[in-house]
């Protein structure tokens, strides 16, 4: 079943196209990569299918629900949005930022509650952050703080999480330790994950669906085997590859160089 | 940042201690301005007497010296540090811009034009000057955001509205200047900002939106929290930042016009003093806009009392001397930090 649902897409800043025509399932309970080069519209998508740009036209659904309608509560409740390299101010500590995460659950007249307290703390455990809650973020390492961001998303106790490049900025045992963790929690909770990505591999590796995005529209989408190929390789990257499978049938690429028409064509 | 060092190698329980350390502080220097301000002037006066003197009615010098002149000019002077701190640290949260104040959004440029006006053009109106001060800030203010507005409030687009349209009403004020010279002494006074002869119907005047503006604005503390981390974040976590952003703004604009209106184009408190709460209870809303109020209540009185006793019997404006003493203290602080 498909938790979200994406219908003719169609986004333009000025008179440039950046979305055409996009429809794109999201299925419940499954990681989802968004693949493309630079300027393909990857993260426009990611902005429109979390509300934070409305698209010219199309619409969004989440639950059935027009996104368009819900209330910025209501949204919040069910979708949380990991924008990338988010900044918070320098005195906040672990604990603090993770509790903004309850905001959505909180209203005027009343703070925190009972339940506030037992999600907070639970989305420090499996993030494994409870040690360090009480330090400043800004004394944090890069993987580290990504991880705090993380946690105060799941505290918001989402069906839906949506990241840009949550990895970017990261070193690779850091990159790897962020998509094990949305990994974990995909598997453990059902949560289903949206996330723009840059590495291929990463993607390959960790994703149930991948769609790969060129100029605005969907080049292929579905299984990683399926869609991570050399052709799409050399269509919409541009480069030539090699791809090989690992044990489990995922498959893994390896990047020999640019395309030929590339080279003529910088040349 | 200080913040770091005051904040970073102590837990959660020492940080919460340290705020009402500091939040005990600021309500103490609060208090003591204010009894500072009734008691030193021409005629000294014991703490014992003001009290005697404003809770019983016995005729005599000392009642008619607080009552009719020393406690509403405090109490004036006092909810004008409220109204412009809380504005500033408002300001400061919204357009997420460490020198946002009210000048930023037109407040003291357009009370500026609509008093210095009223003061070289009507003269013989002047108790016109507090109305039409408030509303000339309004009135910059609310353009400053029509001008902003582009399918949503981006805050550099209203800081840089705000220093256009401040830089444009501050050329009327200085033609108005150069063509009245005769009358300039009063608009002068007035630009500085200055408590002299405020009394009962300022307070009047700047009340409700102390009480009002205050309560909306510590309602308004998680919001300003959650803006702070950004547009992004703020949306992800179901606010509505264009409304909030709105909505805090008009507060700000509301309470800082009903500032200036009365007391003039005080500087100053609205951008320092916000920073020097923030440098010492961090950027929590929820701590910040009480300690930046009770600080605001503390600069404004101390420096007006001194503002009257330093060159007595000649009274200084009390623009300036907090600009003269407080800007050396903020550097202090800043670096402090280095």
């Amino acid at each position: 079943m498909s938790i979200m649902k994406a219908e003719a897409l169609s986004v333009n800043f000025d008179d440039k196209m950046v979305l055409e025509d996009l429809s794109l399932a999201i299925e419940e309970g499954k990681i989802i990569s968004i693949l493309g080069p630079n300027g393909s519209g990857k993260s426009t998508l990611l902005n429109v299918l979390s509300r934070n740009i409305k698209p010219n036209k199309g619409i969004v659904y989440l639950d059935g629900q027009n996104l368009a309608q819900l209330s910025g509560k209501r949204l919040a409740q069910q979708m949380a949005v990991l924008p990338q390299s988010p900044q918070a101010p320098s005195d906040l500590t672990v604990r603090d930022l993770v509790e903004f995460g309850r905001f959505p659950h909180q209203s005027w007249w009343r703070g925190k509650s009972e339940q506030d307290e037992v999600c907070v703390s639970w989305a420090l455990t499996q993030t494994g952050l409870t040690q360090m809650a009480d330090r400043v973020v800004s004394t944090l390492s890069g993987g580290e703080r990504q991880r705090v961001w993380i946690a105060m998303a799941l505290a918001q106790k989402p069906e839906i999480l949506l990241l840009d490049e949550p990895t970017t900025y990261l070193d690779i045992c850091h990159q790897l330790e962020i998509m094990e963790l949305l990994a974990a929690f995909n598997h453990e909770h059902k949560l289903t994950v949206v996330m723009v990505l840059h590495d291929i591999n990463h993607a390959a590796r960790y994703s149930d669906y991948v769609a790969v995005l060129q100029q605005g529209q969907i080049f292929a989408a579905g299984k990683p085997a399926d869609v991570i190929t050399e052709h799409t390789l050399r269509e919409v990257f541009r480069v030539e590859s090699e791809i090989s499978f690992d044990s489990s049938g995922k498959p893994m690429v390896m990047i020999r160089g640019l395309t030929s028409i590339n080279r003529r064509s910088r040349g | 940042m200080l913040n770091k060092k005051i904040f970073s190698c102590r837990g959660t329980r020492d940080r919460s201690e340290w705020r009402a350390f500091i939040l005990v502080i600021f309500l103490l220097l609060a208090l003591g301005g204010i009894a500072l301000s009734l008691s030193v002037g021409a005629l000294s006066i014991s703490l014992n007497e003001i009290i005697t003197a404003i809770f019983s009615d016995t005729p005599g010098a000392n009642r008619q010296v607080i009552w009719n002149i020393r406690l509403p000019r405090t109490l004036v002077g006092a909810l004008v540090g409220v109204n412009l701190s809380l504005a500033g640290a408002i300001l400061q949260g919204v357009m997420k811009n460490p020198l946002a104040d009210p000048h930023i959004i037109g407040v003291s440029s357009g009370a500026g034009l609509a008093g210095v006006s009223i003061m070289v053009l009507f003269p013989h109106k002047e108790y016109l000057v507090t109305p039409f001060a408030f509303f000339g800030a309004m009135l910059a203010a609310i353009f400053i955001y029509i001008l902003a507005w582009k399918g949503g409030i981006r805050p550099v687009r209203i800081i840089l509205a705000g220093v256009a349209v401040s830089a444009f009403l501050n050329s009327a004020i200085s033609a108005l200047l150069v063509f009245y010279s005769d009358r300039v002494h009063g608009a002068l006074m007035w630009m500085v900002g200055g408590l002299s002869a405020r009394s009962w119907p300022h307070l009047d005047i700047i009340l409700p939106y102390t009480i009002i503006g205050g309560i909306l604005a510590i309602l308004g503390a998680r919001r300003l929290n959650i803006l702070n981390l950004g547009d992004e974040i703020a949306r992800g976590l179901g606010l509505n930042v264009e409304v909030s952003r709105i909505a805090l703004t008009a507060v700000a604009a509301l309470m800082a016009a009903s500032a200036v209106s009365v007391v003039g184009l005080l500087g100053f408190v609205g951008l320092i003093v916000p920073h020097a709460a923030r440098l010492l209870v961090g950027s929590d809303y929820r701590y910040l806009l009480p300690a930046s109020a009770l600080l605001g209540v503390a600069v404004v009185t101390l420096s007006d009392t001194l503002a009257r006793v330093a060159f007595a019997p000649i009274e200084i404006p009390v623009g300036i001397i907090m600009a003269f003493v407080g800007a050396p203290f903020f550097l202090y602080l800043l670096r402090r930090d280095a």
